[in-house]
């Protein structure tokens, strides 16, 4: 009786968000689940039921389909091993005590503040050479390097990777405001500790941070999976689209059959596989990281 | 006196490199700044022919036709109320959740995260027209109530996921002495919880402020009357179909970044002094 | 001390709620007592011009027109079709896309049949536009979209998709600069020019595909003749059928003889704009409201309007032209005939006139050609030689249109030979038969 009444009130702490989520996220995936086994247009209402027919279309059939999920998780994977180490190692140098932390802070900040247009602009402005200042080549020119100089938003082979790495820039402000935030919830005291009984600025790092910036650090890491995987306005402002498929991603997939084909069952369906995937990726990295928990 | 020396020119050498190696992020950071501002100062005329960062001449009266133009007076009150209301919206909701998903037992406890946890990797495409519908058949459309619910619901499973993960880290002898003193679980949660999450709280503040406040699509699919409309909707106007006036549009985007940056100065001052001057363990 | 602050925010939130509901409920009072029509458009640079117009309206029959703008055009599309959903259409509004599109918001019941009112007397109305621009709004006899024939929207200005070049640029090359580039070889000669000079030659949004699809149409229509384009889309002729590779091998020629600009694949059409206003171009490949665009960027551009250099003596040059923007009515509306006599008058010789003016469009009234500046009197007279894909009867399926498009991007960037991109083309062509077969 009195285990139901504990439980009762430990209901009323999620019921509010439980509430919210299932009639503004529940309705409408469910909605969305279901029209992915329709055949529509988004306009008529007439729909064609055509079950799993999308679903083995999308894994069967539709090469620019995996492609853009190929290209997306290129871009990830530089996010996760480039961005996440730049947001550590600058999230740890403003943990110390030196001069002009605040200002830092407020800068690194910039990039996820502005818009991704703008950021487009901007960097298309910056690395192109056509319509672009072109300062990349030229700085590569003046340090010696001219065979080093490409036109890396209009090659195919180099495409991708500027766009990544662009991406990057515009992202690592927040993962420096987590791990900052992380590092900073370390008591000083496990330091002091550490430092009694000898240890070096290595071994402090190595036994006391890493092991408690774990979580922090797969945290991060899901979050910049999820939000990675999802890029699609930056690539829009950087090279105009999807380049003969060279930029393709998820998003400007789902969002050709929502608007260029006219096909919202299948653009549905498109989403859900997708969603599926971002599942088993989160899941993988959540198990590993309770695993890797002490 | 030779190894205080060596010590001494260790830390600075030290600090030398990451201090270069802050500052040349930081240039890569404000160069794309300086050009959107640079922009806002030149004209439509001149924006390409006049390729400096430094404009020849500054139109700073961008700026006020930039406002008036793209009627910002208004629009800016309303995004200020929506990223308030949905920001504080978000952090009771989701905090109390977070806190019993990590300190409180109940039934389908796990179920219920993992529900949360696949909502913020399953996106929904088209989720726009869904929601159209949802608050239309609830009479909420082209309100500003249905809108702050409906982003209240985008932020939610980030933020519980946020929280939880900080709150799993807390140190469990405060809550027990706050229990002992007989506090209720409400109590611990208002008393303990939040204010040691205060860095992670101040993290979820500013990325909720800086979604509502960006986000321009769903309220213009869900509102009609241009007195509900938020910043960027109006922000919209400089970017015609053909012709996109390139000034006005980085002046608006310029003053459309500024209460976000301010935002986050307030912000961080929680994130640094956090936990040491919260907690005192008793 | 935070969460006291916390508390008081929350409070005076929550007070502050019901304000907005009061508001609400006041402004809908007044909507019940006086006449008023809601249009909702993307034409952002029109709309200084439509409140213009909409205040010029009230005050001669004391209708209220109220212009809504949404911008961008993605974004319009969207909240369209979120507001068909929820029965929420205005009295008049837009549909931008394709024809099969059109015809499933027809079918679906929003759009008012407006050729009755098109015949009235002695069909004034149907004859004061270009044939052509209402065309694109109309559905003929017997259309392969199952949609009844008639017209269901008003077009309220023309445009036309040609070659503009640059006289000065053209004069430092040592050309003639009032003589324009006729035949396709002349124009890939002056791509040698143009890279001895350092110059960019040809610019266009190509990273957007739909302006590669439209210059590659009018080629194939050069080519080959509109009978065998349409017989293709049909599924009667094969896409690796050797005039479409001529077609493909177009751009092949181009891209080695350097006339096209450097990135032009990753280009969208607003920087090929600037780059060819600022004088980085020697030729663009653009739309009639261009001229607006250049005007605004760069008023002393001199720069002329030519039809796509011909690549076949066989055919005719085509280029796509008909409406620019057109107007439909919301079949549900309850100011259905308000908002059609609105319409009448929005496309009357005057209104028109005044639109063109300020806002320097070519007008889709026949008889308001008066005042335009010389460059977009060009753009008209390429009319004669104008088509538009929503007028064929046909639409190819979007799969391969895709595949076309960007087929033909791998083939500038050298990674595509014409033949493998026929080939594949046609491939999904077959594969998108036998789906509709199978069905």
């Amino acid at each position: 009786m009195i285990k139901f009444k504990a439980a009762l009130e430990n209901y009323v702490f999620v019921l509010p968000a439980v509430i919210i989520f299932s009639i503004f996220y529940v309705i409408p995936f469910l909605w969305v689940f279901q029209l992915g086994m329709f055949e529509w247009d988004g306009i008529l209402p007439t729909k064609i039921f055509v079950g799993l027919g999308n679903f083995k279309e999308i894994l069967f059939q539709d090469t620019d389909w995996w492609r853009s999920i190929w290209n997306a998780g290129y871009i990830t994977m530089i996010a996760l091993i480039f961005q996440n180490t730049l947001a550590f190692l600058l999230a740890w140098a403003c943990d110390r005590e030196i001069r002009m932390k605040n200002f830092y802070r407020v800068i690194f900040f910039i990039p996820p503040v502005l818009s991704e247009v703008v950021v487009g602009m901007a960097w298309r402005y910056i690395i192109n050479d056509v319509d672009g200042a072109n300062i990349i080549n030229k700085m590569l020119v003046s340090i010696g390097l001219p065979q080093l100089v490409h036109s890396w938003l209009n090659e195919p082979k180099t495409a991708l990777t500027t766009v990544a790495l662009v991406h990057c820039w515009k992202g690592f402000g927040w993962g420096f405001l987590i791990f900052l935030a992380g590092l900073q919830t370390i008591p000083k005291e496990l330091y002091e500790a550490a430092r009694v009984d000898g240890a070096n600025a290595w071994h402090s790092f190595k036994n006391v941070t890493i092991p408690l910036m774990i979580p922090v650090v797969v945290l991060v890491a899901i979050l910049t999976v999820l939000g990675t995987m999802q890029v699609f306005v930056l690539i829009i402002g950087l090279v105009g689209g999807e380049f003969a498929g060279h930029t393709s991603v998820p998003v400007l997939r789902i969002l050709a059959s929502m608007r260029y084909s006219s096909r919202f069952g299948y653009a549905c369906a498109q989403g859900i596989t997708f969603g599926a995937i971002l599942v088993v990726i989160s899941f993988i990295q959540y198990r590993f990281s309770k695993r890797a928990k002490v | 006196m030779k190894t205080a020396l060596y010590y001494r020119t260790k830390k600075f050498a030290i600090n030398s490199i990451v201090h270069l190696f802050l500052i040349s992020v930081s240039i890569t950071c404000l160069y794309p700044l300086l050009w959107m501002v640079s922009a806002s100062l030149k004209t439509q005329e001149g924006i390409f022919k006049d390729l400096s960062l430094w404009p020849r001449q500054f139109h700073f009266e961008n700026y006020v036709f930039a406002w008036k133009e793209g009627g910002f007076g208004g629009n800016f009150v309303n995004s200020v109320l929506y990223t308030v209301s949905v920001v504080i919206g978000i952090i009771i909701v989701s905090s109390m959740a977070a806190y019993a998903f990590s300190r409180l037992r109940f039934p389908g406890r796990n179920i219920l995260f993992y529900t949360f946890m696949a909502a913020m990797m399953i996106p929904i495409p088209g989720s726009f027209v869904a929601l159209y519908v949802l608050l239309n058949k609830l009479g909420l459309r082209n309100t500003p109530i249905g809108y702050i619910l409906a982003m209240v619901n985008v932020g939610l499973s980030t933020s519980i996921f946020l929280l939880k993960t900080f709150f799993d880290k807390m140190p469990k002898e405060l809550e027990d002495a706050a229990r002992i003193d007989g506090c209720s679980k409400l109590g611990i949660w208002w008393h303990v919880a939040l204010p040691l999450a205060k860095p992670v709280l101040a993290v979820v503040v500013v990325f909720n402020a800086l979604n509502v406040w960006n986000e321009y699509i769903l309220a213009l699919i869900i509102f009609d009357d241009r007195k509900f409309m938020p910043l960027q909707v109006a922000l919209q106007t400089f970017q015609g179909e053909f012709v996109t006036n390139y000034p006005l549009l980085m002046a608006g985007l310029t003053i459309t970044a500024l209460p976000i940056i301010i935002v986050y100065l307030l912000m961080q001052k929680y994130i640094i002094k956090g936990v040491t001057a919260g907690a005192v363990v008793g | 001390m935070l969460f006291r602050q916390w508390r008081f925010f929350l409070v005076a939130l929550l007070l502050s709620l019901p304000l907005f509901g009061i508001i609400g409920c006041t402004s809908q009072q007044s909507l019940k007592d006086e006449i008023k029509i809601t249009v909702w458009h993307w034409m952002t640079d029109r709309e200084a011009a439509f409140k213009e117009l909409a205040k010029r309206y009230e005050e001669k029959t004391d209708v209220k027109v109220l212009f809504e703008l949404y911008a961008p055009s993605d974004a319009y599309s969207q909240k369209i079709r979120a507001a068909a959903q929820g029965t929420n259409l205005p009295d008049l509004f837009g549909i931008l896309g394709e024809k099969r599109d059109f015809g499933a918001f027809i079918k679906a019941g929003h759009v008012l049949d407006l050729t009755s009112y098109m015949d009235e007397n002695n069909a004034a109305w149907r004859n004061s536009f270009f044939s052509k621009a209402l065309a694109v709004n109309e559905f003929a006899a017997d259309n392969t979209y199952g949609v009844n024939t008639g017209v269901y929207a008003v077009p309220i200005d023309i445009m036309t998709i040609q070659m503009v070049y640059n006289k000065d640029l053209l004069k430092a090359l040592g050309l003639n600069p009032n003589k324009p580039v006729l035949t396709f070889q002349e124009f890939i000669d002056i791509g040698k020019k143009v890279k001895e000079n350092n110059m960019q030659g040809l610019v266009s949004g190509w990273g957007e595909v739909w302006m590669i699809d439209c210059l590659a149409n009018n080629y194939a229509f050069n080519i080959m003749g509109k009978d065998k384009v349409l017989a293709t889309i049909k599924g009667e002729v094969p896409y690796t059928d050797p005039d479409w590779i001529t077609v493909f091998g177009l751009f092949k020629k181009m891209q080695e003889s350097g006339i096209l600009a450097n990135g032009l694949v990753t280009m969208v059409n607003k920087t090929a704009e600037q780059l060819f206003a600022n004088n980085k171009a020697v030729f663009a490949f653009n739309g009639s409201w261009c001229v607006n665009v250049y005007k605004g960027m760069s008023p002393n551009l001199n720069y002329g309007v030519m039809l796509p250099p011909q690549a076949s003596d066989k055919y005719p040059m085509a280029i796509w032209g008909g409406a620019g923007s057109s107007f439909m009515v919301n079949a549900r509306s309850k100011r259905k005939e308000e908002a059609v006599k609105f319409l009448k008058w929005l496309t009357d010789i005057d209104q028109q006139a005044y639109l063109s003016e300020t806002t320097n469009n070519l007008p889709a009234n026949k008889n308001s050609l008066g005042k335009i500046p010389p460059v977009l009197s060009s753009f008209a007279k390429g009319m004669d030689y104008a088509t538009h894909p929503n007028v064929w009867g046909v639409t190819e399926f979007s799969a391969v249109i895709e595949a076309f498009d960007k087929g033909i991007q791998s083939i500038i960037i050298g990674e595509k030979t014409p033949e493998q991109v026929a080939a594949e083309v046609q491939r999904i062509k077959e594969r998108e038969m036998n789906k509709r077969k199978n069905r």
